[in-house]
């Protein structure tokens, strides 16, 4: 059940950062246009942030890890999208008055808005493959299936945002379903964990 | 019955005959993938025209006669000209989307001293337009490379007004989305000076045909509805002028439009503010903008 958690969370995770990499290119579209620019911007401030999440995730990993503490680090990125939904327009309308080419526009304002949260979300999988790896000959055979889960949960977070929810639902009501389903998981790993303990 | 049958059958045989001639007098003139698309300039017919798509069926975005550049070919092309009944003198004008200018380049020749600015995205059309469609407007005309909606949220914070705004910014598909919400026709509104002038050109037979119509109107209010295949949209920022007004305008440029094949009792005929969509059609906003996923279903 501890595993299955783990996988949850980081296919989950993966689902999250992709549906929000989709919905950023629309956030800035108003901004920026959607010139190739703008969604230049928008990956590479999610693949710099993905590097650095994975980074501080694998460094995070080595001081005694919990799946409560991995539960932590997923509602904490939620919480960290909050200001985007809160002042998301606000930061916007000040980078757009400061820069002028949509280029350095819009990597500016991914950075703003999409750079903690992405940072956060990265640090699951590495932090995630501790929790599972026991024995070091099966430590490749997790990080594979670990891969696996989190990269389809990504691939399933962008068709179904692009294909689907952008048709039935508005942005922000998105954003809070992501959210919404973020708290619930880590709500139920971290209560599972202190069941587990007891 | 017999003879309906009949008429039918030779029509389609027409249609095939013509389509196939078609086919082979198509000489592709120059291709190349842009940064947002396949383009290709091609000459069938004696016209020569700018599509985006290597294939056959791909849809045109404009097209010249060789013969008589100044004759405009396509139906939407006059429509939009239509603007020029609500108002016969535009002095300052903003166009987004160039194709292979023929839009600017028809204003220009009516109004040889006309100010513009023309927004272009993608820097291959631009090129294309120079080169293959003879596009080499004055000094008083500005040509952009840069997204649509950024130029004029960006003119809207300078202050600069237009007193005609042209919106016809398409990619292969349609235009594109985050130019067919509200809050972007909220934007266009802030640089029409207050009795200036909007033509959009869209498509009649879109899915977002209602959600559109029911967007212009929570911005502009009523508008004139112009529909062939395409639909223009035609709003003015002090009302709409009575029919007689645009009778008395359409006459008073009437020479001016001759050259360019301009009919004005056929234009004028294409005037309705008749609502032909549901009262309770979605407007499209920032939040909620699925229009291109409407339009491919």
């Amino acid at each position: 059940m501890h595993r299955f958690f783990v996988f949850m969370i980081a296919g989950w995770s993966g689902f999250f950062v992709m549906a929000f990499e989709l919905l950023s290119g629309r956030v800035l579209a108003p901004n920026f246009g959607s010139s190739i620019y703008v969604w230049g911007g928008v990956i590479t401030i999610f693949m710099l942030a993905l590097s650095i999440g994975y980074l501080l995730g694998g460094r995070l990993s080595t001081r005694n890890p919990t799946l409560r503490k991995l539960a932590a680090i997923l509602l904490l990125a939620a919480v960290a999208t909050l200001p985007l939904v809160i002042a998301g327009d606000l930061a916007l309308d000040w980078t757009f008055s400061l820069v002028s080419d949509p280029r350095y526009g819009s990597l500016m304002s991914a950075a703003l808005l999409f750079f903690v949260p992405t940072v956060i979300s990265g640090m699951v999988s590495p932090y995630a493959v501790r929790l599972l790896v026991h024995k070091t000959q099966l430590s490749g055979h997790y990080a594979g299936l670990l891969y696996f889960v989190s990269t389809f949960g990504s691939a399933a977070g962008t068709i179904l945002t692009a294909f689907y929810l952008v048709l039935y639902l508005e942005v922000n009501q998105i954003i809070w379903t992501l959210l919404t389903v973020s708290l619930l998981l880590s709500v139920i790993a971290l209560s599972w964990r202190t069941k587990d303990a007891s | 019955m017999r003879l309906d049958v009949r008429i039918i059958l030779a029509h389609v045989a027409l249609a095939l005959c013509l389509r196939g001639e078609d086919a082979a007098s198509e000489t592709v003139i120059h291709s190349e993938r842009s940064l947002y698309r396949n383009i290709t300039v091609y000459e069938e017919n004696g016209e020569r025209c700018m599509k985006f798509s290597r294939l056959y069926a791909g849809n045109r975005q404009s097209c010249v006669l060789l013969r008589d550049p100044a004759r405009l070919i396509f139906a939407y092309t006059k429509m939009m000209l239509a603007s020029l009944y609500l108002a016969p003198r535009p002095t300052k004008v903003l166009i987004l989307g160039l194709g292979g200018g023929t839009l600017p380049a028809a204003l220009i020749r009516i109004f040889p001293d006309i100010e513009m600015d023309v927004v272009e995205v993608d820097a291959a059309v631009i090129r294309m337009a120079r080169q293959y469609f003879d596009f080499h407007p004055g000094a008083r005309v500005r040509v952009h490379e840069q997204d649509g909606r950024v130029f004029v949220k960006r003119a809207g914070r300078t202050g600069a007004k237009y007193d005609l705004v042209m919106l016809d910014a398409f990619d292969l598909d349609y235009i594109p989305e985050h130019m067919l919400t509200r809050e972007f026709l909220q934007e266009v509104r802030e640089v029409l000076t207050p009795t200036g002038v909007l033509a959009a050109n869209t498509f009649s037979s879109s899915r977002s045909y209602a959600h559109e119509s029911a967007t212009y109107t929570s911005v502009f209010g009523e508008f004139y509805n112009l529909k062939r295949t395409n639909r223009i949209i035609l709003a003015k920022m002090d009302g709409l002028p009575s029919s007689e007004v645009l009778a008395k305008n359409a006459k008073s440029i009437e020479d001016k439009l001759k050259p360019a094949g301009v009919d004005s009792g056929w234009l004028l005929s294409l005037f309705s503010t008749m609502r032909d969509w549901p009262k309770d059609a979605r407007v499209l906003t920032e939040q909620y903008s699925p229009s291109n996923l409407l339009n491919r279903q």
